[in-house]
């Protein structure tokens, strides 16, 4: 695990943070019109009491959700490889998103939830009760289902927001997002109107602009909520090249609903399902080849060709 | 879009367009026509076959009488369903047209009657020296405006950090106490404002005026007690501003890992910035139109004192019921010109709430007056 980890990342090991930020304002003022491979070779711009640097595997071991006493999901064991997309499927009211949630601590905020088992971040647990939530979402960013920029920041200060609210520094702020939203494919469209607001752009944009300000923290993993059910076939494309990206540097767990989309975006592959009045389960995992072409399971056979959900 | 529809009106310049809601010169013609026959048969039945019935029962019967030939004559003219939808529209526009003309003859009547006695004089000077005979316009309201300044600033010192505090308990907290918190701020906003100022009154001034001149009849005395008035107003507002701010927001500010405190502060606020700066002028506005309130605390004072800490104070709202209490005319007059200058004031507040809450964050071009005329125009 820890040997992917590093592998795919050569951009996250830790630079001397003297000169970093002298490279990456140099650089960012040279890349400006560069091809779209030059960002991943550029060295990314340095935070100061952020997450630690790279991607990181995150491990469920059986992991059990309520809402209030309804057991919504039950004995959850999915491993989610560092650098790798992984991708929840499965028909509506299975529990996906939940598990989504509990992965980086926003189950809780729902009054009446409660949960069980183990959450790994890279073999740390972290429902532990010393960890604070706020640096396991620092850590663990999330894009949600509808676009929501802040309406009252500018496009810049949406990027920059993720800083002010987790306390984090940086000293090249402009490099950070020509950064952030070169990664979200969205630095082209918006170089000229940063100063605009975030709500003036368009759906697609408006998502890509908060996977900017959720990259911009630099998370370990990143996880999205069916970020791509709200928009247009052209944006969701964007977002997938932009998923595609993104996994040299950060672990992706995507929720969807689009089968053809799970087949070209992830590496591995999760089927979820409840029965009726049962608690959603996970029925089967492994590559996403594996669960597209020769499933184990009958039920993740229908689902995956469209047989059912 | 625009692009699409501009190139339009050149390839069917020979059509005329078809609006199937729009007024015909022979409908306008029609509801003039029935306004004329109904205020004319009824001048025939009520001044020439009866003996009259009063100006308004004849402006009711002739309204009554308009309304049914009107929908006579549409009926004839272009059926059932049209003159339902006319008569409708007719009588909806009426109703208003009523309270408007109740709101403007109110403003007319204050500002014919104030407007005698207000003078550049009013803002720079006192009652000192007034006696009776003198006119109306002679000495000044500056001591009122100095108190109503005062006293209201005051209680928004006092009241803002509680509102906003409130609020934000109400809206952002997950405490059990939230209901019974929020039925005692609207039991609040249902105190009469008498009984604020009797409140404060029976609490400060009657047990310790004797003793220090801070709890005697003041300015801060009234403060407070407006402050009773404001707090729950303004925290109802802001309550409602922070609860349209959309919860996607906050948990996208958590998701990026800010505690609940930071996202009310940098998320939540600056999202409902312009409803929140509007709630508090409202509030302003509510207080400063208070009179009940300042009778037991500010007390009312003839002269300037611009110590809201020391003595008895005036205020526009007092000045305006002292001064018409009176008997003389001239003092009537002042009475007047005191609410003139109160409802203006009121007016100012208002237009400023709208204009600071005014809806900024949409895209500018599709909202400037200029883009939308463009469209109409391509459109046409």
């Amino acid at each position: 695990m820890t040997a992917t980890a590093s592998a795919p990342s050569p951009n996250a090991s830790p630079n001397a943070s003297a000169n970093a930020s002298a490279n990456a304002s140099a650089n960012a003022s040279a890349n400006a019109s560069a091809n779209a491979s030059a960002n991943t070779v550029k060295p990314r711009v340095e935070l100061i009491g952020g997450p630690p640097p790279g991607s990181a595997t995150l491990d469920a071991r059986d992991a059990c959700a309520w809402f209030g006493d309804r057991l919504v999901l039950e004995g959850v064991d999915l491993v989610m490889p560092a650098g790798q997309v992984t991708a929840l499927i499965g028909p509506s009211g299975c529990g996906k998103s939940t598990f989504l949630r509990l992965l980086n601590r926003m189950h809780e905020l729902v009054p009446g939830a409660a949960l069980d088992g183990e959450i790994l971040l890279d073999g740390d647990d972290i429902y532990l009760p010393g960890r604070r939530a706020q640096e396991i979402r620092t850590r663990i960013g999330m894009v949600f289902q509808k676009p929501n920029p802040f309406p009252a920041m500018s496009i810049r200060d949406n990027v920059l927001s993720g800083l002010k609210l987790a306390k984090i520094r940086c000293s090249d702020k402009d490099g950070l997002v020509e950064q952030s939203l070169e990664k979200a494919g969205l630095w082209k469209e918006v170089r000229d109107r940063l100063s605009s607001p975030g709500g003036a752009l368009s759906g697609g944009q408006q998502q890509r602009l908060c996977i900017a300000r959720s990259l911009a923290v630099h998370p370990n993993v990143l996880l999205m909520d069916e970020p791509c059910s709200a928009l247009d076939p052209t944006s969701t494309r964007r977002i997938e090249d932009t998923i595609s990206e993104l996994r040299k540097e950060v672990t992706v767990v995507i929720v969807t609903h689009n089968m053809q989309q799970a087949q070209r975006v992830s590496d591995f592959c999760a089927f979820f399902l409840a029965e009726e009045n049962e608690p959603g389960r996970v029925i089967e995992q492994g590559t996403t080849t594996h669960m597209f072409s020769t499933p184990n399971d009958t039920r993740t056979l229908n689902y995956v060709e469209g047989r059912f959900g | 879009m625009t692009a699409t529809v501009t190139p339009a009106p050149v390839a069917r310049s020979n059509r005329t367009p078809r609006r199937p809601r729009e007024l015909t010169p022979l409908d306008l013609l029609t509801l003039g026509a029935s306004a004329v026959s109904a205020v004319c048969l009824n001048w025939l039945v009520f001044a020439r076959m009866v003996d009259g019935i009063g100006w308004f029962a004849f402006m009711v019967s002739a309204y009554l009488t308009f309304v049914a030939i009107f929908a006579v004559a549409t009926t004839d003219r272009l059926g059932r369903l049209v003159a339902v939808d006319r008569v409708v529209t007719v009588v909806v526009i009426s109703a208003g047209a009523v309270v408007l003309v109740a709101l403007a003859s109110l403003i007319l009547f204050i500002v014919v009657l104030g407007i005698k006695a207000l003078r550049p004089g009013f803002f720079f000077n006192d009652q000192s020296g007034i006696t009776p005979v003198m006119s109306s316009s002679a000495g000044g309201g500056s001591h009122a405006v100095v108190g109503t300044i005062q006293q209201v600033g005051l209680a928004l010192v006092w009241s803002l950090p509680l509102s906003i505090g409130a609020a934000v308990f109400l809206n952002e907290s997950r405490s059990n106490w939230r209901r019974p918190v929020r039925i005692f701020v609207d039991a609040m906003s249902g105190l009469p404002s008498i009984v604020a100022g009797l409140f404060i009154y029976a609490i400060f001034i009657l047990p310790f005026a004797k003793s220090t001149p801070v709890f005697g009849y003041n300015g801060f005395m009234a403060s407070l007690a407006l402050a009773l008035v404001m707090v729950p107003t303004i925290t109802r507002t802001i309550e409602v501003v922070l609860r349209l701010v959309p919860d996607g927001l906050r948990e996208a500010s958590l998701a990026l890992g800010a505690s609940r405190a930071r996202t009310v502060w940098s998320v939540v606020f600056p999202t409902a910035r312009t409803g929140m700066t509007t709630a508090i002028v409202l509030g302003i506005a509510r207080a400063v139109g208070e009179t009940a309130p300042l009778i037991f605390t500010a007390f009312g004072y003839d002269l300037m004192n611009s110590n809201p800490f020391n003595g008895s104070q005036e205020s526009l709202p007092l000045f305006t019921y002292r001064n018409i209490q009176k008997p003389d005319l001239a003092a009537v007059e002042r009475g007047f010109a005191g609410a003139l200058v109160l409802m203006v004031l009121v007016i100012g507040l208002f237009i400023a709430a709208r204009w600071i809450g005014r809806d900024r964050s949409r895209r500018p071009t599709s909202r400037s007056p200029l883009a939308r005329l463009r469209t109409k125009e391509s459109s046409r």
